[in-house]
């Protein structure tokens, strides 16, 4: 791209003017990414993919969907039925809000375990957690579309939520419906921001692909990089690997769309909207189940809410609770067991959220819900300062060369 | 390679967990017993048995349809079971739908045509609950994706029909050990030469119900062996691909990692 600077040929011309393509060649071809990097660092990319997946699907689907109380349910089968392929796309974008969530919890889990929030990425991190609240946001909406028994009832009991907010709370609610009651009003703007967040989802990585190249990546050492012998370009070393993991989870993923693309959904929501008859058990999609196991965790509904919202605004925090000044767990042999302690922890509450909430799982849920929050309010500090860390290596080019890490 | 294989372990693992225990949460009451039956849709290479299919139409027109509407399906739709354009024609023009207004604003019945959608036995909701005592008989189209346990829960719940137990209280309905709670408003439908088969096959309960659930597994995806055969195709090109990117993969890393 040496030709660039001097503005020369059609690209460096437009380049001189606008730096797009020298901004592609420093992020995606440049970029001096750690050696080291894991398998477990393909997740931001496959994250990326999946969003594009997501957007390119919704797009299809939104020609031919109709977001009306009468005429959802029916355009669905629609596109099941009689669009070209349509039964195809819609499995990819069901199944693919399930992968998207897979890969960024996974991705997520990454980040605690080699301490990625930690100076100087901590607003990396926040902008990765605002990415987590508009994709709930946006699964929850576009789980409402398609108007089935699941669909009504989830909105209705998600949106009652802001009923807990003292005072205004059933003004907002109301004002949420466009109505009294979940209906035709709710459906349409469900729709409109359904379209809409993917979008601001895509701005918000755009600024954190920016944040993180601004420090370049952290590592499974979680030590900085002391010189260019500790880096390699992003391509080819990284454009193949991502790639090469890229294929795999497509391969599961496609396994899921083609042999089973209902096993992910609730069998409830092939039954058109009732509000007059409710579901025996109300659950929402799996990547939420974690949450509503917190919500229904606390006697208290106001109480619930708050406790829920804190389970994701607690991450923010994460930087200043974490009082190690190690990144990461492969050095801190406390706070490893500790951080599979918190992933059990987190199935359980998944467990939980998808069981009805009657005997013996209230307690669990309840139990569970205690350790989620003491594991970063209590524990993380603590175990941060009686902690004696191992060694640290010298740099990521010796511990490259002298013996394998295990992650 | 020990991250490689870390990664998959533990991806599998907490799936497997979670949907293991998410789909007991779907999972009918404890007194509803479904019998796991093994259809000829199930399975990577699984497809609708057609001619199995076509007797299924013969038995829903015949015993289902007087209840049940097919609201999604097209007389059209039938072409994809192996039934000729003909005999589409044909089957379409027994029902009666309300026509197009014509020139002078009238509107008339008119026999229904192969693009018309199955015609539902009522002519409105409130009609479906005034003859069923204010319940409506569910839509069959997706019945078979709408339930727990899926075909095998309707096949169990066609062949459930029991006498009440004796230490059960008087019931409102009709005794079935697959339905959740025991206690369902349908009256059995199918006993066995409820139908006369077209094509000869002797009318058995046991082969009614299996034609059923084949013709209605096929109204609730009939993409399915579209989708099998492609997803088999997609597959194998994807472990391939997966392969040659692994190779490739190696090969380029080899400088890094000597």
């Amino acid at each position: 791209m040496s030709n660039t600077k001097n503005g020369k040929g059609v690209i460096g011309w437009i380049d001189y003017r606008l730096p797009i393509f020298s901004t592609l060649q420093h992020t995606l071809v440049d970029y001096p990414t750690p050696k080291n990097l894991n398998y477990w660092w393909n997740f931001g990319s496959l994250a990326g993919i999946f969003l594009m997946i997501q957007i390119v699907t919704g797009i299809v689907l939104a020609m031919h969907y109709t977001p009306s109380v009468e005429g959802a349910f029916a355009s669905i089968e629609h596109i099941m039925r009689d669009v070209n392929y349509g039964w195809l796309i819609r499995y990819i974008h069901m199944n693919g809000a399930s992968f998207f969530f897979i890969v960024v919890y996974i991705h997520i889990f990454r980040g605690l375990y080699y301490g990625s929030y930690k100076s100087p990425r901590e607003v990396l991190w926040w902008l990765g957690l605002i990415i987590l609240l508009l994709m709930m946001a946006t699964a929850f909406m576009g789980y409402v579309l398609p108007w089935g028994q699941m669909s009504f009832w989830g909105a209705t009991v998600i949106t009652n939520l802001f009923s807990a907010v003292p005072v205004v709370g059933t003004a907002v609610v109301e004002w949420l419906w466009g109505g009294f009651a979940v209906d035709n009003a709710l459906l349409n703007r469900f729709f409109a921001l359904h379209y809409l967040f993917p979008f601001l989802i895509v701005g918000v990585v755009i600024l954190h692909i920016v944040a993180l190249h601004t420090h370049g990546s952290n590592n499974p050492l979680g030590i900085d990089r002391k010189g260019p012998q500790d880096s390699i370009p992003f391509h080819p070393y990284y454009t193949i690997k991502d790639l090469f993991g890229l294929s795999f989870v497509l391969t599961i993923f496609a396994a899921v769309v083609f042999y089973a693309p209902d096993f992910l959904g609730h069998p409830d929501n092939y039954i058109p909207a009732d509000p007059l008859k409710t579901p025996a058990h109300i659950v929402p999609e799996w990547y939420f189940l974690p949450f509503y196991a917190i919500l229904r965790a606390v006697p208290d509904k106001l109480g619930g809410v708050i406790a829920m919202i804190s389970a994701i605004l607690i991450l923010f925090a994460l930087p200043w609770l974490d009082t190690s000044k190690v990144r990461s767990a492969t050095f801190r042999p406390i706070y490893k067991k500790f951080f599979w302690l918190l992933f059990i922890d987190v199935i359980i509450l998944t467990w939980v959220g998808g069981s009805p909430a009657e005997g013996h799982f209230i307690l669990i849920g309840q139990l569970a819900t205690i350790y989620y929050f003491a594991h970063f309010i209590i524990l993380m500090p603590i175990i941060g300062i009686i902690e004696t860390p191992r060694p640290l290596p010298n740099s990521i080019s010796e511990s490259v060369l002298n013996k394998p890490i295990k992650g | 390679m020990k991250n490689y294989y870390q990664i998959i372990k533990i991806f599998f693992i907490s799936f497997i967990f979670i949907n293991t225990f998410f789909c007991k949460a779907f999972a009918a009451g404890p007194d509803a017993k479904i019998t796991k039956m093994n259809f000829s849709f199930d399975g990577i290479f699984g497809v609708i048995d057609k001619a199995s299919a076509r007797r299924g139409l013969q038995v829903y027109n015949e015993i289902c349809a007087g209840c049940h509407s097919l609201e999604h399906v097209a007389y059209r739709n039938l072409l994809d079971i192996g039934f000729s354009s003909d005999q589409v024609k044909e089957f379409a023009s027994q029902f009666e739908v309300m026509g197009e207004p014509d020139s002078d604003g009238e509107v008339n019945m008119r026999s229904a045509i192969p693009s018309d959608r199955f015609v539902s036995p009522y002519l409105n909701d409130n009609q479906a609950k005034a003859y069923n005592n204010g319940a409506i008989p569910p839509d069959l189209s997706l019945i078979i994706k709408a339930r727990a346990g899926g075909a095998s829960y309707f096949y169990s719940l066609l062949k459930g029909y029991e006498d009440v137990p004796e230490d059960k209280e008087p019931i409102n309905g009709y005794y079935n050990i697959a339905y959740p709670g025991n206690v369902i408003a349908m009256p059995q439908p199918l006993y066995g030469d409820d139908v006369e088969y077209e094509d000869g096959t002797e009318a058995t309960m046991e082969q009614e119900i299996i034609d059923l659930v084949s013709f209605l597994a096929w109204t609730a995806q009939p993409e399915l062996n579209d989708r099998k055969s492609m997803g088999f195709r997609v597959f194998l090109f994807l472990v391939f691909m997966t392969s040659v990117l692994f190779l490739s993969y190696r090969k380029i890393w080899k400088k890094i990692k000597g």
